[in-house]
């Protein structure tokens, strides 16, 4: 349950820094009266106090990593535009999909003039003369929200031609979207947004900050990446950087879903905040539902290899995640415990990829849906050893060579770091193999005792010298 | 006939003002006309093509690969109960079969009086508030089977119709940009030279 019912997941009892959420406990937090009466647009006209350069260097000095998954901090991202190729576009990324991910729907929904001024602050920092706001086509009310912010922003004058009476002017557009997890990647969102089937393009060129929408320098960010955006110009980069790590500073948005006692969305303390903490802390999760045993865990969304409890020391701190075999990924931890079918579960993680395999990538058009059938079949006890191995096999042909796992102190596993090599342009397709492959590699015995029992059923009472 | 109305057509070609390049409003011009018909007709994807320059077999391309256009009548109420992990963990599959039972069909079909239309969804990002659901699109959250029973019969007997609006009816609230305050797009090529903030 949320701490606020005009909130639902989001869990605030606990005194720690809110950068993204601090308008959360307000039920009209998103109304642009709110907004204004609690620091509102003060960070646009601190940004707009200095040169874009120095707004450019203070979010570059602050290493804001990227929400969405890869974690690129997004000053660099925003240095990556060529010099002199104009025009370059904002396109933000509020396609929020990722099994597990629960965060930049509440930010659009509960928050949409911070997401606004975020967008306002990384146009002017890097040049960006038009923002188009993807948004997921299912969220009807974050559609709603963000429109009426749009607009009433526009009213007041922080959109459009000459901004607060400066040199400044963007038009930020929302956008629909219609249902596809695959536009969550960058390339297949510039295609969307060019009107055009979702699908990832060609890599290379790597980066749309060089080649992007209508093949212009162009800026992807998350919506949580441009939420952090007006707390950082109205504080510092230095008190960003107090928050947190070296390597990650400031909090995240993290949604814990599944078998815990208090499933919800938490701000935390990047870099320092162990699972352990997010999982049985007080002010968290407070442990397993019934005060039964852990099992597993995905870390970071769907795509993310399994952790088990072995893991549960370690810090949400990329490197060393990656480490471990895994990665932190969007900021979403599901949590089996002890009663957990572990093959019928990673059928719904690999079902959802096939699911949305754009179908541009041999290996992943086919290989997802292999997966998919196969799991299908070993979970309905039809399946065979031959299967299993089968298994991996279509997985090594979508990512070939040693695949990241997690370690296992008690079955004498040790870890394969994360990342995989790829057959496939995004990461789709290995993604339908990740919940395969740890839930093969870290419980096998439990495919083992699933496969086919084969009885002798006698066709007729016939034997080989009975024709008489 | 199902082309868009004149209502729509003005609202489209607004929204095609918006953007650098007019196919980028194909999606947002294949929701309109959705909300007005309830699903997509071919006449709507040929004047769609007519208004933004593309041919009705691009447009009609870039509608099939998005989960949320109909190409066909679905229930005013388009069920989507979520299946990914979190949802099913918290029992999903359960409730999607509860479903099945209480509305008399199978994921997939759509109730004899035309009211619902069940779906497996993919993942709804309300992952904590497993299990959930949507109705047009509308969440409910942790919902029993009890609940879903309650609300199946609120709906049929029109009691949340200012919640939920009929299928195709997205955003209420849609943006309007004020001619005044526009900056306006432009064609990526007619560009030249840096921002003016950027200069200075």
């Amino acid at each position: 349950m949320s701490s606020y019912p005009w909130a639902p997941g989001f869990i605030d009892d606990a005194h720690r820094p809110r950068i993204v959420t601090s308008r959360f406990q307000y039920e009209d937090g998103y109304t642009l009266e709110r907004y204004l009466a609690t620091g509102g647009y003060a960070g646009l006209r601190s940004a707009l106090s200095r040169t874009s350069a120095q707004v450019l260097d203070e979010v570059k000095a602050a290493t804001v990593l990227g929400r969405g998954g890869a974690g690129f901090p997004a000053g660099t991202k925003w240095g990556l535009t060529p010099a002199g190729v104009w025009p370059r576009y904002l396109v933000v990324n509020g396609d929020e999909s990722e099994p597990g991910t629960y965060k930049d729907r509440l930010l659009m929904e509960r928050d949409p003039h911070q997401l606004i001024e975020g967008c306002l602050i990384a146009c002017y920092a890097a040049g960006l003369s038009q923002c188009f706001l993807y948004i997921r086509g299912e969220m009807a009310l974050a559609q709603e929200r963000v429109a009426t912010a749009l607009n009433e922003a526009y009213a007041a004058g922080y959109i459009g031609r000459s901004i607060l009476g400066s040199h400044f002017s963007v038009d930020i557009v929302l956008h629909w979207g219609a249902g596809a997890y695959v536009v969550g990647e960058e390339t297949a969102l510039i295609e969307s947004l060019e009107g055009n089937r979702g699908m990832p393009r060609l890599k290379p060129p790597y980066f749309p900050a060089a080649v992007g929408l209508y093949g212009k320098p162009t800026i992807v960010n998350n919506v949580e990446t441009l939420a952090n955006l007006p707390w950082l110009l109205t504080h510092s980069a230095a008190e960003y950087t107090a928050i947190g790590t070296e390597t990650s500073p400031g909090t995240r948005m993290v949604a814990v879903s599944g078998h815990v006692r208090r499933p919800g969305v938490y701000e935390i303390i990047n870099g320092t905040t162990t699972f352990r903490d997010l999982l049985y802390g007080d002010e968290f999760c407070q442990g397993i539902r019934g005060g039964r045993q852990l099992k597993a865990f995905v870390p970071g969304g769907g795509s993310a290899p399994w952790f088990l409890p072995d893991q549960l020391d370690l810090p949400f701190e990329a490197k060393v995640v990656s480490a471990a075999g895994s990665m932190l990924g969007s900021g979403a931890v599901i949590v089996m415990d002890e009663t957990t079918d572990i093959p019928a579960a990673a059928l719904t993680l690999t079902r959802f990829y096939a699911h949305e395999s754009c179908g541009k990538c041999v290996p992943c058009r086919e290989g997802a849906t292999w997966l998919e059938r196969i799991l299908e079949r070993v979970v309905a006890g039809r399946g065979t050893a031959r299967d299993l191995d089968q298994l991996l096999e279509v997985g090594a042909t979508i990512c070939p060579g040693a695949f990241p796992h997690a370690s296992s102190a008690g079955q004498g596993i040790e870890a394969v770091p994360f990342p995989y090599r790829m057959t496939t342009i995004c990461f789709v397709g290995p993604s339908a193999y990740v919940p395969v492959h740890s839930a093969l590699t870290l419980f096998r015995d439990e495919f083992e005792a699933r496969l086919i029992k084969r009885k002798l059923i006698p066709v007729s009472a016939g034997v080989a010298d009975d024709h008489g | 006939m199902s082309r868009l109305n004149d209502a729509n057509e003005v609202l489209a070609k607004e929204i095609i003002a918006r953007y650098p390049k007019p196919r980028s409003a194909i999606i947002p011009l294949l929701h309109v006309s959705q909300q007005q018909n309830g699903y997509i007709t071919h006449e709507a994807i040929a004047h769609i093509a007519e208004l933004v320059g593309a041919t009705s077999a691009e447009v009609l391309g870039t509608c099939t690969f998005y989960e949320m256009f109909k190409m066909h009548p679905v229930g005013k109420y388009l069920i989507n109960i979520c299946s990914t992990m979190s949802c099913a963990l918290m029992g999903a599959e359960q409730l999607i079969e509860h479903a099945e039972h209480k509305l008399g069909i199978k994921v997939g079909g759509t109730t004899p009086d035309g009211l619902f239309t069940l779906e497996r969804a993919e993942c709804q990002a309300a992952c904590t508030e497993a299990p959930c659901l949507q109705a047009n699109y509308r969440y409910r959250y942790r919902v029993t089977h009890e609940q879903l029973d309650r609300f199946l019969d609120d709906l049929a007997e029109g009691l949340l119709d200012g919640e939920i609006p009929p299928h195709g009816v997205l955003a209420q609230v849609r943006q309007s940009i004020p001619v005044d305050r526009a900056v306006g797009a432009v064609p990526p090529d007619d560009v030249e030279g840096a921002p003016r903030w950027m200069a200075t």
